[in-house]
C-alpha cells in the first residue's frame, strides 16, 4: 500500500479547512498485482443525495489494515462495497482480481464479520456456523468439522448447542466472527469486531487477528478504538466524510503530515545539554525536558536531520543514550493531525 | 460448432451438483422457517378454514347421496372462488413476499448474500422452499377439504371417489392448487425485489386477475387465472358478474393450460434474477 494524503480540496470541501497540505488522491499502483490485493479504483457511492464514499482509490496489500474514521466517515459503507452487499455509484472494485458481482467466487475467499446484530431466528450457534458452510456446498461431515474449528478458534464451543438469542453482545460478536472464519478465507473484513468484547475476549480476538495478518491473510479491520488498531495493524486507511484522507504504514503516514512537527522523545544521560544543542538547529520548533527530568521531548520538522544531528552530538558531548522513540507516531496522533478535533465522536 | 452444441457443452460445464447442494440447504433453512414461523399462523388458516365449515356441514347435514352433485358444485365453489381468488392468493402473497423482504427486515440476509451462492440459485432456492409450503399447506386445505366432502357420505362417497369422477377431480384440483402456487409465486417473488410494501404487489396483481377477462384474449394470457378456470374439472353454474370469476372467454388447450402458468412463471422468475443480482442491502433504509 502507498502512503498517500488524500485530497485538501475534497476534504475541506466537507469539513472545512485543515491545518496541513495535502496531495491528490492516491493513484492505485499500476505496477500492482490485481490477484494478490483488494483494488478500488475511483469508486464512489451516493445513497440519493447523501455521500457514502467518493472517489476512493486503494490498492490493499496482505496484512492486517485498519479503517479508522468518525461515525459516518464511510467505513462501513466501503466494507459494503469490497463485498457486493452495496454496488457502486461509479468506479471499479476486484477483490484478489474477483469481481463482487460474481459471489460465488469472491465468497470463497472472503469472510466478512458485519456490523449488523441480528440473526436468523431460532438458530443455535452451531446451526448458525453450520447452515452457512451448507450454503458453500460443503457436506454434512466437512460442516460440522469446520463449524467446531470456527466455534474452539473463539472460544464458544461451550456455548455452541445454545440460542443465539440468549447470548450476551460479545458473544453474538465471537459467533459471528466464527462464522466469517469457519471456511478459511483468504480476505477477512471486520466491521468494529470488537465492540461488545471484554477486555479477555478483546485480547484473544487481537491475537486471532494478528495471527491471521501473519499468515498471509488480507484482514481489514474498522475499528473506533485508535490504541487498538495502532497494535494491530499493519497499515491504515484514514477515512472522513466519505473520502480516503491518508492510507499506508502509519510511520509513513505519520511522516508525510508535515504541518505537524514530529515529536521525539531522547532518553539520556544529559537531557539539558541536548535540549540545548538541538534547540539551536532551525528544524527543532520546542525542545523541552520531560516531567521526571530525564528526557527531552523534541518537535521537529524534519526528523532525518534531528537523528543526524543525535548522532553528532552522541559523538561529540559523550551523552549516552536510553531511548529514542517517536511520541506521535501511532494512529491517535496522525488521526488527530488529519481527521481533528471536529470528529470527537470516534 | 453449432449453437446448439455450445448450449448444451456450456450446461454440461455448469456445476449443477453445487447448486443442487446449495438449494438444498436453502431449502433446510427456509422450511424451518417457513413452516414454524408464529408470522405464518394466518396462512394456516387460510389453507384449513375451508376443512372447518366443510366439517360442519358433514357433521350437522344429513347425508342424502342425491345432495352429492350440490356438494360437488359446492366444493367446485370452494376451490375456485375461496382456495384460487382468495387462500391461495393471499397465502402466496404472505410466503413469497417474506421469502426476501422478511430477510431484509429480519436483517438477516446479508447471511446469505455473504454466501458463496450465486444470487440466481439463491433466489430458486428461495422460490423453491415458498413453493414446498404453499402446496403442502393448499394441497393438504383441499385435500382435507374434499376428504370431508365426501366422507360423511359413507359408501356413496366412496363409490364416487374411487370409481367415479372423484379421484380425477381430486388431482385436477391438487394439480391447478400446484399451478396457482408457482404462478401466483412466482409474480409476488419478483414484485417484493421490486416494491417494498407488499399491500401495492397484492392490489395490483388482484386487479390484473379480476379484470383481465374483460381485456382482449392475448392480454389474458399474461393472467394465472386465465389458465387455471380451464383447468378447475368441476364448472359451476354462475350469472352475471360472478361469471367474471369462472367463464373463459377463449379457451386454451388442457397441455396449454398446463404449461401456460409454468412458462408465465419461468418468465418471471428469469425478471426476479435480474433484479436479485443488483439487489442491495440496505437495512437502515426499511
Amino acid at each position: 500500500m502507498s502512503t498517500v494524503l488524500g485530497d485538501r480540496e475534497q476534504v475541506t470541501g466537507n469539513r472545512g479547512a485543515q491545518p496541513f497540505a495535502m496531495t491528490s488522491t492516491s493513484p492505485v499502483r499500476k505496477d500492482s498485482n490485481d490477484r494478490d490485493r483488494i483494488v478500488l479504483q475511483n469508486v464512489s457511492k451516493f445513497y440519493g443525495e447523501v455521500l457514502g464514499v467518493n472517489r476512493v482509490n486503494l490498492s490493499i496489500p496482505t496484512g492486517v489494515t485498519g479503517l479508522v474514521g468518525p461515525n459516518g466517515s464511510g467505513k462501513t459503507t466501503l466494507m459494503n462495497l469490497i463485498t457486493g452487499l452495496i454496488r457502486p455509484t461509479q468506479g471499479r472494485l476486484t477483490v484478489l482480481g474477483i469481481s463482487p458481482d460474481c459471489p460465488e467466487e469472491l465468497f470463497r475467499k472472503v469472510g466478512y464479520c458485519t456490523q449488523f446484530d441480528s440473526f436468523p431466528k431460532g438458530v443455535t450457534g452451531f446451526s448458525f456456523v453450520y447452515n452457512t458452510l451448507r450454503l458453500h456446498g460443503l457436506d454434512d461431515h466437512e460442516s460440522v468439522r469446520l463449524t467446531f474449528e470456527a466455534l474452539e478458534r473463539v472460544s464458544m464451543t461451550e456455548a455452541a448447542n445454545r440460542k443465539v438469542a440468549g447470548y450476551s453482545k460479545g458473544m453474538r460478536q465471537r459467533i459471528r466472527l466464527a462464522q466469517a472464519i469457519a471456511h478459511h478465507p483468504t480476505v477477512l473484513i471486520l466491521d468494529e469486531p470488537l465492540n461488545g468484547l471484554d477486555p479477555m475476549a478483546r485480547a484473544e480476538s487481537l491475537e486471532l487477528f494478528q495471527a491471521l495478518g501473519k499468515e498471509g491473510l488480507h484482514v481489514i479491520i474498522s475499528s473506533h478504538i485508535l490504541h487498538e488498531v495502532d497494535k494491530m495493524s499493519d497499515q491504515v486507511i484514514l477515512m472522513s466524510s466519505g473520502y480516503v484522507v491518508a492510507e499506508g504504514q502509519i510511520h509513513a503516514v505519520r511522516t508525510e503530515v508535515k504541518e505537524h512537527p514530529m515529536q521525539i522523545l531522547v532518553r539520556c544521560s544529559d537531557p539539558n545539554l541536548l535540549a540545548s544543542r538541538v534547540f539551536a538547529q532551525d528544524h527543532v520548533v520546542e525542545a523541552k525536558l520531560v516531567d521526571d527530568g530525564k528526557g527531552v521531548l523534541v518537535r521537529t520538522r524534519d526528523a532525518d536531520a534531528f537523528y543526524l544531528l543525535l548522532n553528532q552530538l552522541v559523538v561529540k558531548d559523550n551523552i549516552s543514550l536510553e531511548t529514542v522513540a517517536p511520541a506521535d507516531d501511532d494512529v491517535n496522533s496522525v488521526y488527530q493531525y488529519l481527521i481533528g478535533s471536529e470528529n470527537k465522536t470516534i | 460448432m453449432s449453437r446448439l452444441a455450445q448450449l448444451r457443452q456450456t450446461l454440461a460445464e455448469q456445476p449443477w451438483e453445487l447448486w443442487t447442494r446449495q438449494i438444498a440447504a436453502i431449502l433446510r433453512m427456509d422450511l424451518r422457517k417457513n413452516f414454524l414461523s408464529r408470522r405464518g399462523i394466518w396462512i394456516y388458516l387460510l389453507a384449513f378454514a375451508p376443512v372447518v365449515v366443510i366439517t360442519l356441514h358433514s357433521i350437522f347435514d344429513r347425508a342424502d347421496p342425491s345432495q352429492m352433485h350440490t356438494d360437488t358444485e359446492v366444493l367446485a365453489g370452494i376451490f375456485q372462488f375461496f382456495y384460487l381468488r382468495f387462500g391461495i392468493f393471499f397465502g402466496c402473497l404472505g410466503i413469497f413476499t417474506w421469502l426476501f423482504r422478511g430477510e431484509v427486515i429480519e436483517k438477516s440476509l446479508h447471511y446469505y448474500f455473504l454466501a458463496p451462492v450465486k444470487r440466481e440459485v439463491l433466489l430458486l432456492g428461495k422460490f423453491a422452499g415458498g413453493l414446498v409450503t404453499s402446496v403442502t399447506l393448499f394441497g393438504l386445505g383441499v385435500l382435507a377439504s374434499f376428504t370431508m366432502m365426501y366422507a360423511h357420505f359413507g359408501a356413496a362417497g366412496q363409490y364416487y371417489v374411487f370409481s367415479g369422477p372423484g379421484m380425477g377431480q381430486l388431482l385436477a384440483y391438487l394439480g391447478v392448487t400446484a399451478l396457482a402456487c408457482i404462478g401466483y409465486g412466482a409474480v409476488f417473488l419478483m414484485l417484493s425485489l421490486l416494491i417494498k410494501n407488499p399491500i401495492i404487489p397484492a392490489a395490483l396483481v388482484l386487479g390484473w386477475e379480476t379484470f383481465s377477462p374483460v381485456l382482449p384474449s392475448l392480454v389474458q394470457r399474461f393472467s394465472v387465472t386465465y389458465y387455471l378456470k380451464q383447468l378447475c374439472p368441476v364448472s359451476i353454474p354462475t350469472d352475471g358478474l360472478l361469471a367474471l370469476f369462472t367463464v373463459v372467454s377463449e379457451p386454451v388447450s388442457t397441455i396449454a393450460a398446463i404449461l401456460g402458468p409454468i412458462v408465465l412463471a419461468a418468465l418471471v422468475l428469469a425478471l426476479a434474477c435480474k433484479l436479485v443480482r443488483r439487489f442491495e442491502i440496505s437495512y437502515a433504509a426499511e
